[in-house]
């Protein structure tokens, strides 16, 4: 596996909605708040970027639209180390 | 996420780019995958499993308990055109079949290709059917539960 480097704290993308131009800027706190839940069967997905960890090649961000293209599968679950 | 590991290679097969979300830190997915993940099948979970941390990803997708300050489980199908094309969203204490899921998205992928639909329970090779005027009235004729 790669080295891996990273900080401790990185700021949290999360959705990017359109009229974002800047989803988030370094230093800032908490750019957009989304109460809404817009994702709808029929309709486009929300993209979003998180930072994640990915075997057998360390942390990086991911963004849902880079996988524009292909079929994907996004799975929400409640915790790690948890039972089910 | 490990039962959906186990059959990544047909996922793959289907052209499938599988995502996890939970709330959790990258730091807790990588010792979740080393401590327990890559111990239930070997390599562990294959893609990326990214961190919701606050949940706004989970809030917009409908599946985050400001509560309890998790994603519940849900998951998504996402087409090559970017349109969501199913969505299936449990409370925690059941953990989902990802054979249906499998199922969905070659009925999803037949139907793109082909333009015909898929009855209830529809699985490949299974009879389709092709909408139309002269359909209507008749699906008893070609399909029954």
């Amino acid at each position: 596996m790669p080295k891996l480097t990273d900080g401790c704290v990185k700021p949290v993308k999360g959705p990017l909605l359109e009229g974002d131009s800047a989803p988030f800027s370094a230093g800032s706190a908490a750019v957009q708040e989304v109460k809404k839940v817009l994702a709808k069967v029929g309709k486009e997905a929300i993209d979003f970027e998180a930072s994640a960890f990915v075997a057998g090649k360390g942390f990086k961000p991911v963004k849902l639209s880079d996988y524009k293209g292909k079929w994907i599968v996004v799975c929400f679950y409640p915790g790690d180390f948890t039972y089910v | 996420m490990a039962a959906v590991a186990a059959l990544y290679d047909e996922f793959k097969a289907l052209n499938v780019e599988v995502l996890s979300l939970s709330t959790d830190s990258r730091f807790v997915h990588k010792i979740w995958q080393e401590e327990e993940l890559s111990k239930m099948l070997e390599g562990g979970v294959p893609f990326p499993m990214l961190s919701d941390s606050g949940g706004k990803i989970g809030t917009v997708y409908g599946v985050y308990d400001e509560a309890a300050g998790v994603d519940i489980r849900g998951r998504f199908i996402i087409d090559p055109d970017f349109v969501v094309r199913a969505m299936e969203v449990l409370t925690p204490e059941v953990g989902r079949n990802p054979k249906e899921l499998l199922r969905q998205i070659k009925a999803f992928q037949h139907v793109v290709e082909t333009g015909e639909v898929t009855p209830s329970g529809w699985e490949p090779g299974d009879k389709t059917l092709t909408p139309g005027p002269d359909l209507v009235g008749k699906v008893w004729e070609v399909w029954k539960p």
